[in-house]
């Protein structure tokens, strides 16, 4: 077996502001090959963004405590210097963000911003590096590129700042991709353009991607396998079709059954009660428990860890066997 | 007591009637801000909501779907067209509905559950504010809230006295329905209300909004651009393109037969729901055009698949289609006089 792209093991992070704490990711465990999907699916302060954001090492050092491993390609995330952590980020892996009018800087234009990425990674002079942003920006199918290389970021229509977004991170061509619900602000008939778009330039550059998303629909359509987190913790994983067709995690079969698709008119939606733990303490216990309905005395124990349920597929749940039989 | 206001036309009557309502936005600039451009946010928009149903409004951003809300509710004024409210227009001489008349019987929830609350007042506050306005003595109006925080899901003892910050976005979002329906409203505008929630927090709201509805025999239109929570709300969905109606009809009707280019290429950039039925192609491609300065004709003929030299010159006309005539398509490929070679091939 080659070794794996990514493999994060026990992951934990504490943020501390004033006199708030959030535990933000509790124990997260996860494993990517080279060339493969990984879409992370959860709800707001699941821990989904902030677990992509440790990956990237771009959490604040001054307000955050980060414990377990992290290695990416090689590289040990937690461990690495800034100096390193630079040449990590954009050259092994690179980000995508759900706003590209942050990501871009608004005085410089698209062309400038590119070849600086691909100059610093590379050392190559500025003309190659102009001459790589062209490449990209036809790569991402941006109409008259040429001429967009001189455009400033507000020239652009969303569709294709994010475009262009996906031709900054992709310029040094890095192994691992790690996308932040990078299609949720776009218009449907752009989102699709966008999701087919990186589901190719995945293949044709072999990367691995995790897809960050709330969108079951949106994972659907861009993942080999699914991690769905809750409360800090994948509660299940594994490939795409079993996630779906067999949901074993109450909180996954919440999820499905509350998400409206196709005709249900008329039916009642089968809404998981309650809201998200506040994470002020880590969890001791299952953190679904109080919303489950299938809970029951063993679930306030401990917290129960990832158990396998078919080749390949793992759920968090001490009563997957009642879950299973409902 | 606030007692939902008497209806006047009977059943038959819509309780609302929109004719060819048109708002333009002037883009200023310049040092003596001129208007320099205009926004076409509304252009010529007709339909009516019969008492008791949902209309569905969907469509993208800058389609105009939110400032068709704000008209509706006077938050702005149109620069023509008509509205009438169970048959009445708004400040007409003779028996004419006053503005607050229209706001009692009309009233809208946000997307935005935090900015639409004010910060300084407590929940139960908040709920018997609008009451207290229209007349109603503050131990009245303070019960009419504690009343309907318990009929949206929240403990009147335990929520009425928070702030908005104390509570999470979806327990915000039902203090703001609560809020809407504290004047006994008979039409009520969610513009992307559910939009900002979690799914699991979504369907919760989804319910809720169906059983008042039920309870106190409401009339929603309700926009979003997300096309399944359209479908499972609606009675009938309105499809809008850059400030024009492209298409309108019964929700099973519409989503199992769209007709009209615009609509199909949207149902088909849904994302799939089937591992081995991914979406393979794009169904169109680019972003929608700038309202600025819209395309001339149909203004969807920039990105349509059928467009012919007919559909940049010529207005496309609501046209019934044979199989439903509330079944209506702006497309010239219904009209079989349109001069389009595919014309009434879509009928």
């Amino acid at each position: 077996m080659t070794e794996a792209l990514v493999s994060v093991r026990d992951l934990r992070v504490l943020f501390r502001t004033g006199e708030r704490t959030v535990h933000a990711v509790n124990g997260v465990d996860l494993s990517l090959a080279q060339g493969e999907v990984l879409g992370l699916l959860g709800e707001s302060g699941s821990g989904k963004s902030v677990t992509l954001r440790a990956l990237l090492r771009l959490l604040p050092p001054k307000r955050t405590t980060i414990s377990g491993t992290i290695s990416v390609a090689g590289n040990d995330v937690v461990a690495m210097d800034e100096a390193a952590a630079r040449d990590y980020r954009g050259g092994v892996v690179s980000m995508i963000f759900q706003e590209p009018m942050l990501a871009f800087d608004p005085v410089f234009t698209i062309g400038e911003q590119i070849a600086e990425a691909v100059v610093r990674h590379e050392n190559v002079d500025r003309a190659a590096g102009r001459a790589r942003a062209l490449e990209m920006l036809d790569r991402v199918r941006i109409p008259s590129p040429k001429r967009r290389l001189d455009a400033y970021p507000h020239e652009m229509s969303g569709g294709m700042r994010q475009r262009a977004m996906i031709a900054l991170a992709l310029a040094c061509k890095p192994k691992l991709l790690l996308a932040d619900e990078p299609t949720t602000a776009l218009d449907a008939t752009v989102q699709i353009q966008i999701l087919l778009l990186l589901r190719e330039l995945q293949r044709e550059m072999g990367m691995g991607v995790i897809f960050v998303t709330h969108d079951m629909g949106v994972a659907v359509e861009v993942s080999d396998r699914i991690a769905v987190m809750y409360a800090g913790r994948i509660v299940e994983s594994g490939a795409v079709r079993d996630v779906i067709r067999n949901p074993s995690h109450p909180y996954t079969r919440g999820l499905l059954s509350s998400t409206v698709h196709g005709s249900m008119r008329g039916k009642r939606l089968e809404a998981i009660p309650g809201a998200p733990p506040n994470l002020a303490t880590a969890p001791t216990d299952c953190a679904f428990a109080p919303r489950c309905k299938w809970v029951a005395d063993a679930c306030r124990a401990g917290v129960p860890d990832l158990a396998p349920v078919a080749p390949g597929h793992v759920a968090a749940c001490v009563r997957l066997g009642a879950a299973a039989r409902a | 007591m606030l007692k939902p206001a008497e209806d006047r036309g009977g059943p038959a009557q819509p309780l609302l009637t929109v004719r060819n309502l048109v708002k333009h936005f002037p883009v200023r600039g310049g040092v003596l801000g001129r208007t320099t451009a205009v926004v076409q946010a509304v252009d010529g928009v007709d339909f009516d909501v019969a008492k008791g149903e949902t209309l569905g409004i969907v469509g993208e951003s800058g389609c105009g779907k939110s400032t068709t809300a704000r008209l509706l509710i006077r938050l702005i004024e149109p620069d023509a067209g008509e509205v009438l409210f169970d048959g009445q227009a708004l400040g007409e001489v003779d028996g004419g509905l006053t503005l607050s008349e229209l706001r009692r019987q009309t009233q809208m929830v946000f997307q935005d559950s935090f900015a639409s609350l004010n910060p300084r007042l407590t929940i139960e506050d908040t709920i018997a504010f609008g009451p207290k306005v229209h007349g109603l003595a503050d131990k009245d109006a303070r019960a009419r809230a504690r009343d309907l925080l318990g009929k949206v899901g929240l403990n009147p003892d335990l929520f009425g006295r928070r702030y908005p910050h104390e509570l999470s976005g979806g327990q915000r979002q039902r203090v703001n329905i609560a809020r809407a329906l504290a004047l006994a409203p008979r039409l009520v505008l969610l513009d992307e209300s559910v939009s900002a929630l979690d799914k699991s927090v979504e369907a919760q709201v989804l319910n809720l909004l169906q059983d008042l509805k039920a309870e106190f025999g409401l009339t929603y239109v309700f926009i979003s651009h997300d096309l399944n929570v359209v479908r499972y709300m609606s009675d009938r969905v309105m499809v809008m393109y850059l400030g024009r109606v492209a298409e309108i009809g019964p929700v099973e009707e519409l989503y199992a037969n769209p007709r009209h280019p615009y609509t199909r290429a949207l149902l088909s950039a849904m994302p799939s729901m089937d591992p081995d039925r991914r979406t393979q192609e794009a169904p169109i491609a680019g972003d929608p055009p700038n309202p600025i300065n819209p395309p001339s004709g149909c203004r969807f003929h920039t990105r349509c698949p059928f467009a012919e030299d007919v559909c940049g010159k010529a207005v496309p006309a609501l046209t019934a289609t044979k199989a439903d005539p509330a079944h209506r398509v702006a497309c010239h490929m219904i009209d079989a006089a349109s001069g389009h070679s595919k014309a009434g091939s879509l009928a």
